[in-house]
């Protein structure tokens, strides 16, 4: 044994970095660092309240019918992601088939609660057995792909997921491998209609706001329940799993069965929205199953960050939010300018250049339109989309041609090429490329973009997706994973 | 001395390449036990035979009494031999604590059920665990205690990894390390804590230890009996002194003497 007090033998276990580690650590200075501190205090089962509270606030506050909609659709999106967090974020296992448990979930209730099959059973008992039926189901698809990985096990549950939508979609004359006679069993591409509401114990749940508080209270309960999963065994087991699953089978965790597990919670709670979904919209038709969807909940976990729970609610109200927000157009414009000029101001160092950039875009446009309504004055004969301040200044800024569609289809070709060119450029011609660039933007918007919401908001949020995913690839509230160091 | 760990005329191929064969090898509870060999003799493949990553061609592995044959590689760990990686295999995005804590898993019991519900067993449980991870990152004095428990394990350095992965294998209960090059890539001061902590483990921690190891000052440090395997086969057995100075095991390192001078 060496002396430990002799400075030139080595210590066993003695490490100056550790016993200096409060010195070292930096913090912000000034109210942001004491406002990060105190956040960093609060317990996340205390923002998971909060966001209970301000939800259960949205009926009371508002009457509007569309609003509480919108809600209603949020707490579904956010309970998938919530269920796919723990297959994809948890576990690690690329489930692309997830989106057929849903759509089993909301048949199973369909086929139990409705006209279809004359069974009209109680809420309380059909949803257990939707949730047990989808979480078997989870469990079958996992058995036979548990031994693949990464891609290979994508495939196969996207292929599941076909598979579901074709199968429902053409289910109304099924036989047993032709053996019987063929039976009704999906209803086809008609779906199953007249689905029976929530109706239990001679309670009945009918409004669109019982609805809102049923899925909220729902919703809660799985945060919880997952909440507490992921901080004990099996949590750390499946994140161990996701990390690198041969240590962690040689350091005891058995592997498969915990993807099984994963699998089946996964569906189980997809299983269960699916129930919400066909009972509020009494009418199930498996093209709500498809890929769109899958799509749709997988932009959520990823730009919420895949793993954390609080990214799940974020990602969901982000992505849903937007999709409902830039359906009216003069919504989708404030959100277009907006995102313009907070990304300048983000981006744009230093100040002086940001201030030089859009004073500079201000007079163009002017200088534009002035010279357009001279020259031709059909050219400014156009509406704005948006009114207010916004619309009567951006009629005096914006060249608005009485018929837009050709000029506008050109010119968004322009812009395309224009933006691809300014990321080419450097320095001060960048900037200065940037300007007609802007105004280009603006044109392209208010002339062929603002006035066909159906597509652009599709265009947008995808642009969005892809700024917030570039400035935080781990998603908002997602950490950073680190593969290989 | 009673045998931990025995194998049995194990022999295991790849395709033509006959990694292992016919070894024979004996582990007493209490030894620390050396495998030396060049690059490619087959110790890892040895490993991996032992914890199940592979089934030997014939041959049988025997621990505690009891074949290990047909068991999958959690099933053996929760028997009592735990490993550690030559390439270090750590859950790198949880914490230091978690690494340790995730190990655990074997022989503890609360499942989905009594994790939402909190039952006062599974937070006795809970409990156990974190105790039993701070104790063995405890065993590393200061390098792994304090806030380094919750830093994820991607931020520690390199020989604080070879750390964590030693107490991670140790959080499994395990009668058996397996430490396959524990001071591989440690400086001369690291290397020489390495030994000195192998010794711990065994007069301290009770463990019977396997290692793998090509820092001979190491290997003449800590071993009580040495094993030199080249091409899959034990050319030779015994002491330190008795290997290092086989002519086979010079051989092996060193090439024939026509050959040196060549």
């Amino acid at each position: 044994m060496t002396e430990p007090t002799d400075p030139n033998t080595p210590r066993v276990g003695v490490d100056e970095w550790v016993a200096s580690h409060e010195g070292r650590r930096s913090r912000r200075s000034g109210l942001l660092g004491v406002v990060e501190r105190e956040l960093g205090r609060v317990p996340p089962a205390a923002f998971y309240l909060g966001f209970g509270v301000i939800a259960a606030l949205v009926p009371v506050l508002t009457s509007n019918g569309y609003t509480i909609r919108v809600g209603f659709d949020t707490l579904l999106y956010m309970l998938l992601a919530l269920g796919l967090n723990i297959t994809v974020g948890y576990a690690g296992l690329l489930d692309l088939g997830y989106i057929a448990f849903y759509g089993f979930g909301a048949y199973g209730y369909a086929m139990l609660a409705s006209p279809k099959f004359g069974l009209h059973w109680d809420t309380l008992a059909v949803i257990p057995i939707v949730i047990v039926a989808t979480a078997i189901l989870g469990l079958l698809v996992a058995l036979p792909s548990r031994r693949l990985l990464g891609d290979y096990l994508a495939i196969v549950t996207l292929f599941f997921g076909q598979l579901f939508v074709t199968v429902y979609q053409n289910g109304e004359a099924m036989s047993a491998l032709g053996f019987t006679r063929k039976y009704d069993v999906t209803g086809g591409p008609n779906g199953i209609p007249n689905i029976d509401n929530f109706n239990t114990l001679g309670f009945h749940v009918g409004s669109l706001q019982a609805y809102y508080y049923v899925a909220l209270g729902v919703f809660l309960v799985v945060l919880l329940a997952v909440y507490l999963v992921d901080r004990s065994r099996t949590g750390r087991a499946w994140k161990s799993l996701r990390e690198d699953p041969l240590a962690a089978e040689l350091m005891g965790i058995p592997v498969n069965r915990l993807k099984l597990v994963a699998f089946a919670c996964g569906a189980g709670i997809a299983g269960l929205a699916g129930t919400m979904f066909a009972a509020l919209n009494t009418a199930v038709f498996a093209a709500d199953f498809d890929t769109p969807t899958l799509i749709i909940v997988y932009a959520m976990l990823i730009l919420g960050g895949a793993g954390s729970i609080g990214g799940v609610i974020l990602g969901a109200v982000v992505v849903n939010v937007s999709l409902e927000v830039l359906r009216t157009p003069s919504h989708a414009t404030w959100v277009f300018y907006v995102l313009i000029a907070a990304t300048l101001v983000a981006k744009m160092r230093p100040w002086r250049w940001l201030a030089a950039v859009v004073a500079g875009t201000a007079a163009f446009g002017f200088a534009a339109h002035a010279i357009v309504s001279a020259a031709w004055p059909r050219g400014v004969h156009g509406q704005a989309v948006v009114g207010g301040v916004l619309g009567s200044g951006l009629r005096h800024w914006v060249v608005l041609p009485a018929n837009p569609l050709t000029i506008g289809n050109v010119a968004f070709v322009l812009l395309i090429l224009a933006v691809l060119g300014v990321t080419l450029l450097h320095g001060w011609v960048q900037r200065l490329a940037l300007i007609p660039t802007l105004y280009l933007a603006a044109f392209v918007w208010e002339n062929r973009l603002a006035v066909e919401p159906s597509v652009t908001r599709l265009i947008l949020v995808g642009v969005i997706l892809i700024v917030l995913m570039n400035a935080r690839p781990q998603g908002l509230l997602g950490t950073s994973r680190v593969e290989i160091v | 001395m009673a045998a931990l760990l025995e194998l049995r005329q194990v022999s295991k191929s790849f395709g033509g390449l006959r990694c292992i064969q016919e070894l024979d090898l004996h582990v007493g509870e209490g030894e620390v036990v050396s495998v030396i060999g060049p690059n490619g003799a087959g110790k890892t493949t040895l490993f991996n035979l032992v914890t199940g990553v592979y089934a030997p061609d014939s041959g049988d592995i025997v621990f505690a009494g009891d074949s290990l044959l047909g068991l999958e590689p959690h099933e053996i760990t929760a028997r009592g031999i735990a490993r550690t990686f030559q390439t270090l295999r750590l859950f790198l995005n949880m914490t230091v604590k978690e690494n340790v804590m995730a190990a655990a898993h074997s022989h503890t019991r609360a499942g989905i059920l009594r994790s939402v519900l909190r039952t006062p067993g599974m937070r006795r449980e809970e409990r156990e665990i974190e105790k039993l991870a701070e104790e063995r990152l405890s065993f590393f004095g200061q390098r792994l205690m304090g806030y380094r428990w919750d830093q994820p394990a991607y931020s520690l350095s390199y020989a604080n990894r070879r750390r964590l992965e030693i107490a991670r294998a140790t959080a499994t209960n395990a009668k058996l390390l397996l430490l396959d090059e524990p001071a591989a890539g440690m400086n001369p001061v690291e290397t020489h804590e390495i030994a000195e902590l192998i010794g711990r483990l065994r007069d301290d921690g009770g463990y019977t230890i396997l290692v793998i190891e090509h820092d001979m000052h190491v290997v003449e440090g800590i071993s009580d009996r040495v094993v030199a395997l080249d091409h899959g086969v034990k050319i030779a057995e015994g002491t330190f002194d008795q290997v290092a100075t086989d002519p086979r095991v010079v051989e092996a390192y060193l090439g024939t003497k026509a050959a040196a001078t060549k």
